[in-house]
């Protein structure tokens, strides 16, 4: 069963990522983006690492409804409500439970993808972050290590991809051979599980 | 009709000085003096281009008088944080909707329209409508 230190683990573990890959992020997100992907998701992750050990949350879903609520406050671009919408709303799909089985958290987090696709409009192959993670949902059931694998395959398999969702698609072709910073930054999300269960 | 019943507008913009700015050019082709609050919520709270939530909590709570706030916005992460916020359900006051609308035309079509007292439905509408003027 995963607790809520299991869960602050999680967000602890993706925000060290962030500041370690937030340069690479930022990089991915000049040639197709506005260049702030990296940035944008540091100021983020460092203000939920603040708020995580000031309120001190006590059950899963607590941890991730007030992880979301702080991304789409400080973020300052898209990902902000993406990512605040997703974490969100996979909280709210746990409930109050203390403790969640890998099962719940699978369904919670299919919730928290469906929400992300409802509010971008985004489906898979537009070359968003959607495409990490549908397929790392898709592969938890077994287990977190495959779901980073499915997860790093994803974000890898948008590079191909012509953009068809925000800023990327006014470049229509030429955002074909570049990998979505949006599916790369979803990938560190759910690599985060993975380091949260010591794997 | 009564001042203090008039539907609030909220700009958001990537853009403090585009929000504000329209603002500006939706009161004046208004009319002046018009009694309808308008409120810019643009940029980021740095200063720079984005996205603020606070700034747009803030903003839609200012004009709020109890006829419900009208929210245009321009692109991308403003329509997405919008859209967020009002999911999230306690943000932003009760009776606020995003409006489906072009940014320039549709705040001036708003602001006109709730310049006459009309409620909130009617100030969407108006400002939808701004989208069916084509230019050629």
């Amino acid at each position: 069963m995963l607790d809520a230190d299991f869960f602050r683990r999680w967000m602890t573990a993706t925000a060290a990522s962030v500041e370690r890959e937030a340069e690479r992020l930022t990089a991915l997100d000049s040639p197709i983006g506005d260049a702030d992907h990296g940035s944008n998701l540091q100021r983020g992750f460092r203000a939920v690492t603040a708020t995580l050990e000031k309120e001190a949350p006590d059950t899963p879903g607590a941890v991730l409804t007030l992880t979301g609520r702080q991304l789409i406050s400080t973020v300052g671009g898209a990902s902000g409500p993406l990512y605040g919408t997703l974490l969100r709303r996979t909280g709210k799909a746990l409930g109050d439970a203390a403790e969640v089985s890998e099962e719940q958290l699978a369904g919670a987090l299919r919730a928290g993808v469906d929400a992300v696709m409802t509010l971008g409009g985004a489906a898979p192959g537009d070359k968003t972050m959607v495409d990490a993670l549908v397929p790392a949902v898709d592969a938890l059931a077994d287990g977190f290590t495959a779901a980073r694998a499915a997860a790093e395959q994803g974000a890898l398999a948008t590079t191909p991809m012509q953009a068809r969702k925000g800023r990327a698609s006014y470049l229509g072709e030429r955002s074909i051979g570049h990998q979505d910073p949006g599916a790369t930054s979803s990938a560190l999300l759910i690599a985060g599980l993975a380091e949260a269960n010591g794997e | 009709m009564s001042d203090d019943k008039t539907v609030g507008i909220v700009l958001v913009s990537h853009s403090a000085e585009v929000a504000a700015s329209v603002a500006e050019l939706a009161k004046g082709l208004a009319g002046g003096g018009t009694s309808v609050l308008v409120a810019p919520a643009g940029g980021t709270e740095g200063g720079g281009l984005g996205t603020s939530a606070e700034l747009i909590a803030a903003a839609a709570a200012s004009v709020d008088r109890g006829a419900g706030v009208a929210v245009l916005t321009d692109l991308g992460s403003a329509v997405l944080t919008v859209k967020a916020l009002l999911a999230e359900g306690d943000e932003l006051p009760g009776n606020t909707r995003l409006v489906d609308a072009p940014f320039v035309e549709g705040a001036v079509a708003a602001v006109v329209t709730a310049a006459t007292g009309a409620d909130l439905a009617a100030v969407e509408a108006a400002a939808a409508e701004a989208y069916t003027y084509r230019k050629v």
